[in-house]
């Protein structure tokens, strides 16, 4: 394969140390990440509780919060096999199973006695949500009820509208952003009454520039696969990069593992090298005929086998509207300004949770235009039960998507946690009968061309 | 106004008990026949999709502001539009829109819930005119929450006018303040007869009236319940004894009338939250000084509760209790729309609250297309049964 940057690519030997380091790398940092909850848990520490959108790291990691993600901890319990068990358990509690299963898989599990799969998971000391998801709310309203920890809002006024939206320097940005600030200062009020420490400023600044090269170098790498081959799978390799990206966002680690991983990628790129899956336990090449994006959430409960539908096939997921709105709209490539960290955080937080919620709610032009770089040759949208924020306009944008770009779409419906509402024999077949299709419109493009 | 003669007609001048019946008719009726009339009038509407919206700021305008709340349609338009997991309320209203049974000028969202967030896209895919999200503030509690709602209103006032609106002086929203704040009086009069004397006036007739607001311009409303209210005081109604309770769950997504009416059959419902974003603010909203943080100020400071509103001052499950409390009940039906996830979700909140406090609830679901409700009826009965012989 030849990569289309413009190079001629490098056949020299390839760099074992190099290639897959990103993958041994993040799985070590993830377990460290799950070690450090056990130690927390195990020494009654308490956490700050946050939600991948608008996390709030920056602020959270200056007072030496741990920092637990209970979305991050509830799609382990799906891709570990056991989700079903925690989610039995909400529903006795009272849950309804029409509700969100990452709150169900979290809550059971708390009821369990906090005993994740992974490790432990410390209790709250408090709790921070933003509206990036109504849910958010009412699962922070849970924790409050259990444990009797103070809940934090940050409301960020999203977009209104599809179209032009306010840009700094503009009337409505002003008030928008006054609002936000207050309400970090807020946070940071709150963070001194809980914690009994002082916010220092230096350290702020010090995870706000982890935060950018974070940012930078996330934006950098998801560029990447606008050329090809792709260098990884957006819908199996991103997400554990999204892992890190949540998880480690603000952190020294985190900038350290997405400068590297950019720099793997990079070289990976420069060579051809393509993503990779696991078969038969090695990890080969995935053929890539077709090059997918795909919109929706992830179905963790059969990860490997929901991408084999599609990398059978020689499909690969180039670029996913999970990898943006998952890490909170860092791919926007934001850089806070140091100098003024306070103000900027805010500035950098309207507009970073912004962006996640104008590809959730109308559009996301990486894949759903004409103009997007990816060079796509179908999308798949990806609806679930537990996420109406992603999942509530995917039909229409489909219904719209189509007609606007004639390109082939495939439209799924399963779950992101919870493995009793994922029909695997029904995803199959809807998977194979688009590939037919597109095969055909392949081949009935090749006989033109001739 | 586009017009000064009442849109709705053939009520005037009839029994209560006929009066009711008309108003359940209209506010059932999916085709919108007074809003019709009102556009063929060459009035401008404004469409607000539930709960709360500031309807005086589009009166001010001359628009005629009319509650989404969807309604029976037979939901095959839609199929394409949306997936299998969503509330019936998002489908139905945008199936009225549609099959041109709600022509709009401008749709207004709020950020109530995931699914209502989505329909400022949706609607937009669809429609050639302005839908888009009034961004109410989800943190209350922030001190810099009611400027930005004041701005957010001028920020809407603006696009009320490119639809078509006129501009909004200060002297006409004060002017709309009076008839609100009017209108909303009527309305706690109206609950005031329902807490004291239940047996005059059932949760449906009480639903149906309250409906009307959602549609009919607010001083043809006014005058109407100005109207009916004298009559339900003499209304001849025997009083009857039977359990008194709260209807939760009501906030969106409308319970169907004979829903309402099987329950009371069984009892008293003394308090319910159907229709409460036309009921939200409590008070009378200020004329003087600045009439639009005024109204910014009362929707957070002045306002009833709902399972979409996160407000550390205010956790619903006490505010469920205020409200048995205020209505004396002794008894709570927990109902929330299928798929409703605030709703689901703040049943289990309620429920753990109600038993703490020993309170009796039933739980139970529905959806505004349902057809029957024989068995509501056989559980309410089974209900009501098992606490007067308890």
């Amino acid at each position: 394969m030849v990569a289309s940057s413009g190079q001629q690519p490098d056949h020299g030997p390839v760099d074992h140390e190099i290639v897959g380091r990103g993958s041994r790398e993040g799985a070590r940092l993830m377990r460290k990440w799950f070690s450090s909850l056990t130690e927390a848990a195990r020494h009654d520490k308490k956490a700050a509780y946050v939600f991948v959108m608008g996390n709030m790291n920056e602020v959270l990691r200056t007072f030496d919060m741990p920092i637990v993600f209970p979305e991050v901890t509830a799609l382990q319990t799906a891709v570990r096999g056991t989700s079903v068990e925690f989610l039995k358990e909400a529903e006795a509690y009272g849950f309804s199973p029409d509700v969100c299963g990452y709150v169900k898989a979290d809550i059971g599990m708390h009821l369990l006695g906090s005993k994740h799969p992974m490790g432990l998971i410390p209790k709250p000391a408090l709790a921070v949500t933003t509206n990036a998801c109504n849910t958010y709310f009412k699962w922070a309203e849970t924790w409050e009820r259990m444990y009797d920890v103070p809940v934090i809002t940050i409301d960020i006024p999203n977009d209104r509208s599809r179209g032009p939206r306010s840009m700094p320097g503009d009337k409505d940005f002003k008030f928008e952003l006054a609002y936000v600030v207050g309400q970090v200062k807020e946070l940071i009020a709150e963070c001194e009454r809980v914690t009994g420490k002082k916010f220092d400023i230096d350290k702020f600044r010090e995870h706000l520039q982890h935060a950018n090269t974070m940012s930078r170098y996330w934006k950098m790498l998801l560029a990447l696969n606008e050329r090809t081959p792709a260098v990884f799978n957006a819908l199996t390799d991103g997400l554990s990069f999204l892992g890190m990206a949540n998880c480690f966002r603000a952190s020294e680690e985190g900038a350290i593992f997405f400068k590297e991983l950019y720099e793997e990628m990079e070289y990976r790129s420069r060579r051809g090298i393509g993503s990779v899956t696991r078969k038969d336990g090695k990890d080969v090449p995935v053929e890539q005929r077709f090059r997918l994006g795909f919109l929706g959430v992830p179905c963790y409960p059969i990860f490997r086998g929901f991408s084999e539908f599609f990398t059978d096939w020689g499909g690969v997921f180039v670029i996913s509207s999970y990898l943006k709105f998952a890490s909170g709209g860092t791919a926007l490539g934001f850089e806070f300004d140091l100098n003024n960290p306070i103000e900027s955080f805010a500035e950098g937080s309207l507009l970073t949770v912004r962006e996640t919620q104008q590809g959730l709610l109308f559009d996301f032009p990486d894949i759903e235009s004409q103009l997007s770089p990816y060079k796509l040759d179908g999308i798949v949208y990806h609806g679930v039960k537990s996420c109406r924020t992603a999942s509530s306009g995917l039909a229409d944008r489909r219904f719209h998507t189509s007609q606007a770009l004639g390109l082939p779409t495939l439209l799924l419906e399963s779950d992101i946690v919870d493995p009793r509402a994922v029909s695997k024999a029904q995803l199959k077949n809807r998977a194979d009968a688009f590939f037919e299709g597109l095969i055909s419109r392949q081949q009935k493009g090749l006989v033109a061309s001739r | 106004m586009a017009t000064a003669a009442p849109l709705f007609n053939g009520w005037q001048d009839r029994p209560l008990s006929e009066i009711l019946a008309r108003c359940r008719d209209l506010v059932e009726d999916s085709t919108y026949p007074t809003v019709k009339a009102w556009r063929a009038n060459g009035g401008r509407v404004l469409g607000h999709f539930q709960v709360y919206f500031p309807e005086e700021i589009a009166h001010a305008a001359g628009m005629l502001p009319v509650k989404v709340r969807g309604g029976r349609t037979e939901g095959i338009s839609v199929s394409q539009h949306f997936g299998s997991f969503l509330c019936s309320i998002l489908k139905t209203s945008l199936e009225l829109a549609i099959e041109k049974h709600l022509e709009l000028d401008l749709l207004v969202t709020h950020p109530i819930c995931d699914g209502a967030r989505n329909l400022a896209g949706i609607w937009g895919r669809n429609f050639p005119y302005k839908a888009e999200i009034l961004h109410l503030p989800q943190n209350p509690n922030s001190n810099g929450a009611a400027e930005f709602l004041r701005n957010e209103y001028l920020r809407l006032a603006d696009d009320i006018v490119a639809a078509g609106g006129k501009p909004v002086t200060d002297e006409a929203l004060r002017r709309s303040l009076d008839i609100y704040n009017h209108s909303r009086k009527l309305m706690r009069d109206l609950y005031e007869i329902r807490r004291t004397t239940p047996w005059k006036l059932g949760a449906d007739e009480s639903c149906a009236l309250v409906g009307l607001a959602g549609f009919l311009p607010r001083e043809e409303f006014n005058a109407l319940l100005e109207t009916v209210l004298p009559m339900i005081v003499d209304r001849p109604a025997r009083q009857q004894d039977r359990m008194r309770v709260v209807l939760e769950g009501g906030f969106c997504e409308v319970p169907p009338f004979d829903l309402l009416q099987a329950v009371s059959r069984s009892c008293h419902v003394v308090d319910d939250d159907v229709f409460i974003g036309l009921r939200w603010i409590l008070e009378d909203v200020s004329t003087f000084g600045d009439p639009m943080a005024n109204l910014a100020s009362a929707y957070i400071n002045k306002s009833s509760y709902s399972a979409v509103q996160h407000d550390n001052e205010k956790p619903n499950e006490k505010m469920l209790l205020k409200r048995i409390k205020h209505a004396n009940a002794e008894a709570v039906i927990l109902a929330s729309a299928k798929m409703c996830e605030p709703g689901l979700d703040e049943t289990v909140a309620y429920s753990k609250e109600l038993d703490a406090k020993k309170i009796p609830y039933f739980i139970t679901e529905f959806e505004e297309n349902q057809n029957t409700f024989d068995d509501i009826s056989i559980q309410m009965e089974t209900f009501v049964e098992n606490i007067m012989f308890d």
